[in-house]
């Protein structure tokens, strides 16, 4: 981990008309962290991870995103990161290969680098012999292994994961953070939102979200201290208990 | 540009592995002409009709015989009284009942004109409309050949069916199916492709992706278009081979008018999709809310100029019902583009306005 900066917020807000959705978030990630975002349903999180992806636009506050404006340059911004949703979202009724050329494809990685690159990923994944299936076919906990890599496939420098293990088991959510260890190690930034207070252990630093405000933001290790918690559940629901709204 | 071909290819991808889209796109085209080529017809043929011959003389038997060898009618029985006429309508199979009157060839030779009743069961006004205009048909063709051109004595009846001369329903079922089908597959399509990537959560990552999002639907519309255009061709060569329907005018014409009214129906899907948030409510929206008033206000089933005032000025907001004029004209009457100009002008500006309130409308962002 070097002292680089990968994004960067300053009292970020987002207001739906009386609702502040996000209210004056402000943090750093380090180039080549995995940042945790940690909050109950309702949280803020996905509205702050939208700003940040260029998909929504923050109602004030600043914040660069691999080095680029969230209000100007969200062109910019879309070339350097991956992201994955918390709903699976490749094509079904394409099969695994095409899903990756396509959006490499419009990721515009070369076409002569898709075919040799696409080959080591899967085979990594060990979904070699299955490229010419439909995505449809593959078993829940694959999807998501292939979305990830789809994701990180163009080599960003950023990747947001917004709770990307929903409704996988615990064996197929280790070897998930296997991979996202793994591009971590190549100097891919990862910010994944998550429920799972175990996976939050996995993170380097974590922050934790309630009402729209960040209320706590360190190293598990640190906040387990902090709060003379156990385990993060404990410090999850010691932060959380005062929270206002409810899950959605 | 190297990513929107990939984008197109993609398309064409979802829909051929799509059976069921596969079948709407090009099935019910074909069911459609078929059916109103062939069921839904208001051509009637093998009609039975009864004959009252009072005269039995010469004139009316080779008349009679004309009717026999008339594919629309059937000759049921002759009859003698004018009781017996109402007895065998009622029985509701006989629909129309030809009557001579006595000395019907002396009067026709001496005094140069006779008298024909024809008495119609006009429960249903339509087939009976129908069945005196073949029954008048047939007799003034027998004037003619039976009295020579040269006679002027008789009083001729000037009805002719300029275009349709047969009365033919195909000639008005074509062009209302092509603007039926060609509307309703592309509004369908384009708005249940968009949606479904909204509903499957793939819009979000295309909008993530630097990819540009007016590509998308251009990327969108390019599939659909070149398959309509295919469907069109298919619904042509029905019509020309099956129906024995003419094409009387210009047929890159016709093409270029048609590709206008599917970038219409494209805009139209645009907008469907852009305003609703799943594949049940683009479809219902598509055909529940565009079947009826297609149906209705093309004017190929219903003839718009006999509607209340106020549905005539509403059947104006149906692309179709110019599409319908401007069909017809091309491909039955052979008119060109003089013709045609305002129409066409009309279904280019539904289309740029559609096109720019979809485009407007299309959330780049999620929030």
């Amino acid at each position: 981990m070097t002292g680089e900066v990968a994004i960067s917020t300053d009292k970020l807000t987002k207001r739906f008309g009386d609702f502040v959705a996000a209210n004056e978030i402000t943090f750093d990630v380090k180039k080549g962290e995995i940042f945790g975002f940690l909050g109950a349903n309702g949280a803020g999180k996905t509205t702050a991870m939208r700003m940040l992806c260029g998909l929504s636009i923050p109602s004030s506050g600043q914040a660069t995103v691999a080095g680029f404006d969230v209000y100007r340059q969200t062109e910019e911004i879309k070339k350097n990161i991956g992201y994955m949703s918390q709903k699976f979202s490749l094509y079904e009724d394409l099969t695994v290969w095409e899903n990756i050329r396509f959006f490499a494809g419009i990721y515009g990685v070369p076409r002569s680098e898709i075919a040799p690159r696409a080959k080591e990923k899967l085979r990594q994944l060990g979904l070699y012999h299955q490229r010419n299936q439909l995505v449809a076919s593959l078993p829940l906990g694959w999807k998501q292994k292939l979305s990830f890599s789809v994701a990180v496939f163009h080599q960003p420098e950023i990747v947001f994961l917004d709770e990307p293990t929903g409704g996988v088991d615990p064996v197929t959510r280790r070897q998930f953070w296997d991979l996202i260890y793994e591009a971590s190690d190549q100097g891919i930034t990862i910010f994944v939102t998550t429920h799972y207070m175990d996976e939050a252990e996995y993170c380097h630093r974590i922050s934790m979200m309630v009402d729209g405000y960040i209320k706590a933001l360190d190293t598990p290790t640190a906040l387990k201290q902090n709060y003379g918690a156990e385990s993060m559940d404990e410090v999850f629901f010691e932060l959380a208990r005062g929270a206002q709204r409810k899950g959605d | 540009m190297k990513q929107l071909f990939i984008f197109i290819k993609k398309e064409f991808k979802h829909v051929f592995r799509d059976q069921k889209t596969l079948l709407l796109l090009f099935g019910l085209p074909i069911a459609q002409i078929l059916l109103f080529g062939f069921a839904l017809t208001n051509e009637i043929k093998d009609s039975r009709i009864v004959v009252a011959d009072y005269a039995g003389d010469g004139a009316s038997q080779q008349l009679i015989e004309r009717f026999r060898q008339n594919d629309s009618f059937v000759l049921e029985q002759s009859l003698l009284g004018a009781d017996d006429i109402d007895e065998v309508f009622k029985q509701g199979i006989v629909k129309l009942a030809v009557v001579f009157p006595e000395q019907f060839e002396k009067s026709l030779i001496h005094e140069g004109k006779a008298q024909v009743q024809l008495i119609a069961d006009a429960t249903d006004p339509n087939t009976a409309t129908t069945l005196t205009n073949y029954a008048q048909a047939i007799m003034r063709d027998f004037q003619v050949s039976y009295l020579g051109t040269a006679s002027n004595l008789q009083i001729e009846v000037v009805t002719r069916n300029f275009y349709n001369p047969e009365l033919r329903g195909t000639t008005n079922f074509v062009p209302g199916v092509m603007a039926l089908v060609l509307l309703l597959v592309c509004v369908l399509m384009t708005s249940v492709s968009i949606v479904r990537e909204k509903e499957l959560g793939t819009m979000e990552i295309l909008l993530v992706s630097p990819f540009n999002p007016l590509m998308v639907i251009l990327a969108k519309a390019v599939p659909y278009l070149i398959l309509s255009i295919i469907n069109l061709t298919v619904i042509l060569l029905l019509s020309v081979f099956l129906l024995d329907m003419p094409i009387n005018g210009s047929i890159p014409l016709l093409f270029a008018v048609s590709t206008l009214l599917i970038m219409t129906a494209l805009s139209l899907g645009l907008l469907i999709s852009n305003s609703t948030n799943s594949q049940q409510e683009a479809m219902l929206i598509s055909l529940m809310g565009m079947l009826l008033p297609t149906m209705m206000f093309t004017g190929f089933i219903f003839p718009i100029e006999n509607m209340p005032v106020p549905l005539q000025v509403l059947s104006n907001i149906i692309p179709s019902k110019w599409y319908y004029i401007i069909v017809k004209d091309v491909m039955i009457k052979g008119l060109g583009f003089a013709a045609i100009w305002k129409e066409t002008l009309i279904l280019f500006g539904m289309t740029l306005f559609l096109l720019v309130v979809s485009i407007r409308k299309f959330k780049t962002r999620l929030a």
